[in-house]
């Protein structure tokens, strides 16, 4: 081995902590971007797989009753590859010991042979037999939730009978990934199951028999979509048919949709910014180091080395540090996507995970680390090889210090000296100093970046579930119903307090060639339990015409309060009508519509009818309502608002906020490093000084002070512009991972500032400590031994 | 006539030491013969070392020629410099100047790895009496054996020039004894020209000629009857 190189490794050996402190700023940025886009990619391939494997449906729609014989017709449409019709309804379950209704979605399987689309995956026991009416298999997550294994049993109303259920098998479908009850805005696998049975059996219980109720349909590649679903809506039309949709419609792709979104969106958000922050400090730092090898630079100079050899010798020691920074983050970024992978994965209850590791990723961290580094490492080594080696070899001349106010001014004299001397200090390398602050800032900014997704959490729970939304309960009927029937039917129910009636409507919303499908619901004038905020953060009364929507709408079909849209209303008549926005709600979940409800009524030439009611109810007095709303034949399905948060913290909240605390830790590893390599230079940097005034009768903790009062002073100063910077992040993260399904309002509380900045001053702390150590071993005669 | 290892004319240096300018060589005019041993000798900031630097390819001349052998060196570049100092030159330092991180073998290999036809480092090692302590870091040799290390790094190349800025400033007496006893016998064993700067008057009866510096300039030159062995100096 040649002798520069047992300098290099030995010269990596002696400042291994300083050399560990770039590598983790390096691996902190590596190891974000290998997590978050490893672990989108392979979700995302999992989730294609699946598909694929379990012939995922391309269009979706649901028809009262239609005859089979309209599966030839509907599988001549130009475009299809395969039509899957089958049964599918909402039923009220009654699970033994647990008193609350809960739905399920009872889907028909043919009793023939295999379904031709949206497969089941069996996990446990095996499909119903066709003669056995009794035998039903249920998804996987409301299995778990119930504890239920093959031989448990459990109760169905099915068209106002109620039926004893055996479970023979346990499955996931790539149809109910994410499965959301009826009037749910979360999944709550305890109260929503998904129930699949002998479609003999379920066409007898409706009197389906040589009918459907609900039609999938496989296109071939490049097949038009929206002319699929013009002719199938056409031939379905006569049968009751709602509109059909395509997969961007469909509840569980969608979400699963919003999720990747938010993942992708969160990967090529955070580990840019991290990789270019690690990117810099590292830059910065290799800078002060190759500075302080000027004089060894000048020796090999000085003994012939030529430049090349000396800049080769210094390339290779940054390389060096940033092979070992990419290593840890590759290996920390890849258990970490692993992790991450698994967790959602687990979340989903794919049936298989496909592991995903291209090397470009990879390739992608090192390449921008390395040339960071070199050109930060770089820039420092012209500097010094330009200077002819006589002059290399002497300390650099001293720098020019400047008073900051002419002599005269009492400030000098109301100072210390090491206050002035780390004030002049600050002041002769501005530069310096002023990268060193921003490093510092950046590392609170992407703390406060990875801290600020909790406060965007608690402000959604506090306006959904505290501001608007502020029904105890709703229960959805399978079809609309005249009002003041259900008005009267619910009054009595033992324990509602108050009930307010709501009609959804399908539609789709338009404005130029911008169109959305929603749920327009109809409101009653004075609801008071589910209230409209506007983004204003007011509550809004809505007025007798006109249409409330979603501020995020508003501004996907780029409207305004005071604008008018086009509205299909996709039930009934199937009227296109004109509307006026009247206002702009915040809310943070799906895109949602809103008028008042005898407007919609007459918009619908319909009698005042509902599809749900919301309620406030006696908490004392659940278990006969419960009982009662099992009774009631029209019910689909009810949703409880505290099951709601509760599943939201656990599930949404809980990922969120697991993908929040790995950035924060690699945030904070960041943040550490910068400190810490910041304070071991600047005391390479300033040993000569310091050993000096320690020769001259300072204490080691004088000394120490001196070199922590500019440490300090940087750190304490670069906090509000990290301030600054973390929000401006905050706020650009939070527009990236605005979605259709869910987004969130920017809120970034001072807890969340002062918890950043916590951090880092830890770190300093922590930092100082460490380089304590070395100041009380700093060579007094060395000082005097060598020349200055 | 033999030509001169060295010839300089008008030789000059200004330096910009922070907004200080120093004018280091008023023009110097000097011609050094091969195999010669030339002690130069001055105040503190009388211009030695920034002759020596300049003679020894390290740093670059403000006006004036200097020629090495028939090779200009004041019209080099950094390349040409650097070829220079690889083949020709070797370096002792006050302080010694040896890479810490390095032991003394290796701080010597450190040359001969780039030298043309150097002799081996523990050859150089054995010249000046180290040859035990070859595997010792700087931080566990003392200050006469550091220069002594210095001057088996400086010779292992077999220099034609060999350049000692105050070898013997950091050292006691006894030890300084010994290092400028290895300066002259790597001088009669290679017959490398040696130019010593010292501020101790009394190694100049070791010298063949004395260059007595004074403000920028060399004041006068003292020429020697005979060279004063290392082992009878004293100071």
């Amino acid at each position: 081995m040649r002798v520069l190189d047992i300098k290099l490794f030995r010269d990596l050996r002696r400042l291994w902590p300083l050399v560990l402190a770039v590598a983790l700023v390096i691996a902190g940025g590596a190891s974000t971007l290998l997590m978050s886009v490893g672990s989108y990619r392979s979700l995302d391939e999992t989730r294609a797989a699946y598909y694929e494997r379990y012939r995922f449906a391309d269009v979706f729609a649901s028809v009262s009753r239609a005859p089979k014989t309209l599966v030839r017709q509907i599988s001549e449409i130009p475009g299809v590859a395969a039509v899957d019709v089958r049964i599918a309804t909402l039923a009220l379950l009654d699970i033994p010991n647990f008193p609350e209704p809960a739905t399920g979605q009872f889907i028909s399987v043919p009793d023939g042979g295999g379904q031709l689309l949206n497969q089941l995956h069996i996990r446990a026991g095996r499909m119903p037999e066709p003669a056995r009416a009794e035998e039903v298999v249920i998804n996987e997550s409301f299995a778990t939730a119930h504890a239920f294994t093959p031989g448990a049993r459990f109760s169905a109303i099915l068209n106002g009978r109620k039926r004893e259920l055996v479970v023979v098998g346990l499955a996931l479908s790539p149809e109910f990934v994410y499965s959301i009850g009826p009037g749910d805005i979360m999944p709550d696998d305890r109260r929503f199951g998904i129930v699949w049975m002998s479609e003999k059996a379920l066409a007898s219980a409706y009197d389906l028999e040589g009918a459907f109720s609900s039609v999938n349909l496989k296109l071939l590649r490049g097949a038009s979509e929206r002319e699929v679903i013009k002719r199938l809506d056409a031939l379905l039309d006569r049968y009751g048919g709602r509109a059909a949709y395509g997969r961007k419609d469909q509840t569980s792709h969608a979400w699963l949709n919003h999720e990747f979104d938010m993942l992708r969106n969160m990967s090529r958000t955070l580990p840019p910014i991290f990789l270019l922050v690690g990117a810099f400090l590292v830059n910065l730092t290799l800078s002060r180091i190759i500075t302080l090898e000027r004089e060894q630079i000048g020796l090999l100079k000085a003994m012939g080395y030529g430049n090349f050899a000396v800049a080769a010798h210094y390339i290779k020691f940054i390389t060096a540090i940033v092979v070992i920074g990419i290593a840890i983050g590759s290996s920390a970024g890849t258990w970490l996507g692993i992790y991450i992978t698994g967790l959602f994965g687990e979340f989903f209850r794919f049936p298989f995970l496909v592991y995903s590791y291209s090397p470009d990723v990879y390739l992608m961290a090192t390449s921008l680390s390395v040339a960071a580094a070199i050109a930060g490492g770089v820039g420092a080594l012209r500097e010094v090889i330009k200077l002819a080696p006589a002059v290399a070899m002497q300390p650099p001349a001293p720098a020019r210090f400047r008073h900051f106010l002419p002599p005269k001014f009492a400030i000098n004299r109301i100072l210390s000296q090491p206050t002035m001397m780390m004030l002049r200090n600050i002041a002769s390398h501005p530069f310096r100093s002023a990268f060193t602050m921003l490093g510092m800032a950046l590392a609170t900014a992407i703390l406060i970046v990875s801290l600020f997704t909790r406060d965007t959490m608690e402000q959604l729970v506090d306006v959904t579930y505290f501001m608007a939304d502020r029904q105890d309960a709703t229960i959805s009927f399978r079809d609309k119903r005249p009002r003041d029937r259900v008005i009267d039917e619910v009054r009595h129910l033992p324990g509602v307090l108050a009930a307010e009636p709501y009609r959804a409507v399908p539609a789709l919303i338009r404005n130029g060639n911008m169109e959305r499908r929603l749920a327009i619901s109809g409101r009653p004038r004075d609801a008071d339990l589910s209230r409209i905020i506007d983004t204003d953060l007011r509550i809004v009364t809505l007025p007798e015409s006109g249409l409330a929507i979603s501020s995020m709408l508003g501004q996907i079909l780029q409207v305004q309060v005071g604008d008018f849209v086009e509205v299909d209303l996709l039930e009934g008549q199937r009227r296109s009508v004109s509307l006026p926005v009247t206002a702009l709600v915040e809310d943070y979940f799906g895109l949602r519509g809103m008028m008042d409800a005898q407007a919609l009524a007459r918009l619908m030439r319909e009698a005042p009818a509902v599809n749900s009611v919301h309620f406030s109810l006696d908490a004392h007095k659940l278990d006969v309502l419960y009982d009662a709303i099992k009774r009631l034949p029209a019910v689909s399905g009810m949703a409880l608002q505290r099951d709601s948060l509760a599943n939201f913290r656990e599930s949404v909240a809980l990922l969120i906020t697991t993908m929040a605390s790995i950035y924060t830790l690699l945030a904070a590893i960041i943040a550490f490093g910068v400190v810490y390599s910041s304070a071991r230079i600047s005391l390479s940097e300033r040993s000569r000084e310091l050993a000096s005034l320690r020769v001259l009768g300072f204490t080691r903790g004088e000394v120490f002070r001196i070199l922590l009062l500019e440490l300090g002073f940087l750190v304490i100063v670069a906090q509000p512009l990290g301030w600054v910077f973390g929000y401006d992040l905050a706020w650009l993260m939070q527009t990236r991972l605005a979605g259709e399904l869910m987004r969130v309002r920017l809120v970034v509380m001072d807890s969340t500032y002062v918890l950043a900045s916590v951090i880092v001053l830890v770190s300093a702390f922590l930092s100082a400590l460490i380089v304590r150590e070395r100041v009380n071993r700093l060579d007094l005669v060395a000082v005097l031994k060598t020349r200055d | 006539m033999k030509q001169p290892v060295f010839s300089a004319q008008n030789l000059t240096k200004t330096y910009t030491s922070g907004e200080v300018e120093v004018r280091a060589l008023r023009g110097v005019d000097l011609e050094i013969q091969a195999g010669e041993v030339v002690v130069l000798l001055g105040p503190s900031g009388s211009g030695k070392s920034t002759l020596l630097n300049i003679m020894g390819g390290i740093d670059h001349a403000t006006s004036g020629r200097l020629l090495f052998g028939t090779q200009e060196l004041t019209a080099l570049g950094d390349r040409g410099l650097t070829a220079y100092r690889r083949r020709h030159v070797g370096f002792v330092f006050q302080f010694y100047n040896l890479v810490p991180s390095l032991t003394a073998y290796e701080n010597v290999a450190l040359v001969t790895e780039i030298a043309d036809r150097p002799m081996r480092p523990e050859e150089a090692l054995a010249l000046v009496g180290l040859e035990a302590r070859m595997a010792h870091f700087p931080a566990q040799l003392s200050g006469g054996e550091q220069q002594r290390v210095a001057i088996a790094r400086a010779i292992a190349k077999r220099p034609e020039v060999l350049l000692c800025d105050e070898p013997t400033g950091a050292l006691d007496s006894k030890t300084g004894i010994l290092v400028i006893d290895a300066l002259l016998s790597a001088n009669v064993e290679l017959g490398a020209t040696t130019l010593i700067i010292t501020h101790n008057a009394s190694i100049q009866d070791v010298a063949d000629r004395v260059l007595f510096f004074a403000d920028g300039k060399i004041a006068r030159i003292q020429k020697n009857k005979a060279r004063r062995k290392a082992a009878g100096l004293s100071w």
